[in-house]
């Protein structure tokens, strides 16, 4: 592999996250690499939904630091560290639920002014409308792109929770972020849901925008990404492909007690 | 349809004087309407972005008293032998003033007071405007005090080529008011529905969504309060020149409620919103004149508030935009409408 293909877009460096005298996160190192789909996997309470929060500048670590194409992220707002191209889903609240799905997107595209300003919204000058025909331009290829444009015209409360995450997803590229990262995308959706997000991912991918993907659904984990993280009470345990944290012994007792973990050990040396 | 309905509704209150000779109800007309800018400009705040400004009249007087200062001139003392002389101005430029002097208010506080949001953010309006009702009661020099400022020259507007025409009439006063309400319904229509309004609409909805997808908050807030207020503070200079006296009670609690009820009743966050709960609250006082005493009529209208919100909890406009969405979508849909009830039995 060569070196610019492993050169870190994102590093997370030692970074700790307490609240009083609870450790959410206690020591988590890992780096992200340019173009890749990085899984960050661990048992509910593991940290990884903090460790999010903290990257996205919602929570300010309490040590460590991190840092996105080099630049250092602490103390930069929430909207800040989107302009410098790293933008995020949300697990729960993933739109804006009075809003149409055209209308989420195009609150995603505020910043797309084609050089108006303020004023020359209020005088509705050419300028004005001709960023806003743009901008519907886009809204329009982005909700083609996630798969929804028969429900562009829909209230987005009133989609399915799946079709929600959808509508988070276009909302998200529509900043055009250089990283996407996505927490718990595929919760509650059913197979040919996932399967379509699957495609969805790696389409994103493709187009040169890496993903750190947090998720529970452990065959859609192993089938999308190039590399996964391990985490168990805030702490990193595994870092490897998707086979090598399938046998990793320290991710297999984080998931199902050490028995589980001995037992798994066993049956791998009698298949062998 | 309803694209129509503004620019009707328009035609019909230009159309007023011509047929309402009783300057009793024209005037009615007017301070109603000058209140209604106020809630036009609160609407801004309060249905767009979600944040509710119970300091609202500050912006108002602070505009009055702007516009009657630049007009009148004063001569203060500051610090030591320091004096600051103004002659009067024209009464033009004292609108242009109160806009930009509210508008600066408007950006110090929500500079200062958005880092804090809802319950907070209100407490801190409020007190805005006591303080600065209390520099208006006090700071004798410039303000008169209690003594209120008097004799405001009426509005002069020049037209080109036509001269210059001073607003003596009630008539002349009500096409000005209703010109700047316009204005300022038109900016307000052009602000929630560009991107910037789009920014607004989501941090009301949810603030840490709006934010992960760039959204400045403070900014966006800021940039909303300065506009309202600038709206609010030309609403002010209209009362000052209309009135021609201001005193510091310009600044009571009870005209911020004035506004609210407008925006609340007529609901917020439509741009019709104030319009229509403005020309209700502001006929309702005319209306009830001649059947009962004003104490009485305050329970009538705490009675008219509560049936309104009671029957249609999120205001008469979107109310009514909902009842207009369900027929058309009932004629459009009659011969299939039934499957829809077939899910609960």
């Amino acid at each position: 592999m060569s070196a610019v293909a492993d050169a870190p877009i994102l590093s997370v460096d030692h970074v700790g996250v307490r609240f009083g005298g609870l450790v959410a996160i206690s020591d988590l190192h890992f780096d992200v690499r340019e173009g890749e789909i990085l899984s960050l996997i661990g048992p509910n309470g593991a940290g990884k939904t903090t460790a999010f929060n903290v990257v996205t500048g919602f929570l300010k670590p309490t040590q460590g630091e991190v840092r996105f194409r080099g630049a250092n992220l602490a103390g930069l707002s929430p909207n800040r560290i989107n302009r410098l191209g790293l933008a995020r889903t949300f697990q729960r609240t993933s739109v804006f639920p009075n809003d149409t799905v055209t209308d989420n997107v195009l609150i995603g595209l505020h910043r797309e002014d084609a050089g108006a300003s303020l004023l020359d919204a209020i005088f509705n000058l050419p300028r004005e409308r001709a960023g806003e025909v743009a901008r519907r331009e886009k809204a329009r290829g982005l909700i083609d792109w996630v798969g929804l444009s028969s429900r562009a015209n829909e209230r987005a409360g009133s989609l399915s929770y799946g079709e929600q995450r959808l509508v988070g997803v276009a909302l998200a590229l529509a900043t055009e972020p250089t990283m996407l990262l996505l927490d718990e995308p595929v919760s509650g959706m059913n197979a040919s849901e996932t399967q379509n997000f699957m495609r969805l991912i790696r389409s994103v991918r493709d187009r040169g925008v890496t993903i750190l993907l947090v998720e529970h659904d452990m065959p859609m984990v192993m089938a999308v990404s190039d590399r996964i993280v391990a985490l168990n009470h805030g702490k990193l345990i595994a870092d490897g492909t998707p086979d090598q944290i399938r046998a990793d012994p320290a991710v297999i007792e984080a998931y199902l007690g050490k028995s589980a973990a001995a037992r798994e050990a066993g049956r791998e040396a009698a298949h062998a | 349809m309803t694209r129509y309905l503004p620019p009707i509704v328009l035609v019909l209150l230009a159309l007023a004087p011509l047929w309402l000779k009783d300057p009793y109800l024209l005037n009615a007309l007017i301070t109603g309407g000058i209140f209604t800018i106020g809630a036009i400009s609160l609407n801004l705040l309060l249905g767009y972005t979600g944040q509710l400004s119970l300091g609202h009249i500050a912006f108002f007087g602070i505009g009055a008293y702007a516009s009657a200062l630049t007009t009148l001139g004063f001569d203060v003392g500051l610090f030591g032998d320091i004096r600051i002389v103004h002659a009067g101005w024209h009464p033009f430029a004292g609108l242009l003033v109160a806009i930009l002097v509210s508008g600066a208010c408007g950006y110090v506080v929500g500079r200062l007071s958005f880092r804090v949001r809802g319950a907070y953010f209100v407490i801190v309006t409020i007190c805005f405007a006591e303080v600065v009702r209390l520099v208006a009661l006090n700071w004798i020099e410039l303000t008169q005090g209690p003594l209120a400022l008097t004799s405001i020259p009426q509005m002069k507007i020049g037209f080109p080529g036509l001269g210059e025409m001073t607003l003596r009439t009630k008539a002349q006063n009500y096409y000005l008011m209703l010109a700047v309400a316009t204005l300022a319904y038109v900016v307000v229509a052009r602000l929630v529905g560009s991107r910037f309004g789009r920014a607004m609409r989501g941090l009301k909805e949810n603030e840490q969504l709006a934010m992960s997808v760039g959204v400045n908050a403070t900014r966006t807030l800021t940039v909303a309060a300065a506009i309202s207020a600038a709206i609010a503070g030309a609403a002010g200079s209209l009362y000052a020149h209309y009135f021609r006296i201001i005193d510091p009670d310009v600044f009571l609690f009870a005209y911020t409620v004035t506004m609210v009820i407008m925006v609340v009743s007529g609901g917020k966050g439509a741009l019709a919103g104030p319009v229509i709960g403005g020309l209700i609250f502001g006929t309702l006082p005319v209306a009830l004149r001649p059947y009962m005493a004003p104490e009485a009529q305050w329970i009538v209208y705490g009675a008219v508030l509560i049936a309104i919100l009671f029957v249609m909890p999120r205001g008469i406009a979107p109310y009514l935009d909902d009842w207009f969405a369900g027929r058309a979508a009932a004629r459009s849909s009659a011969p299939v409408a039934k499957p829809q009830l077939e899910g609960q039995s």
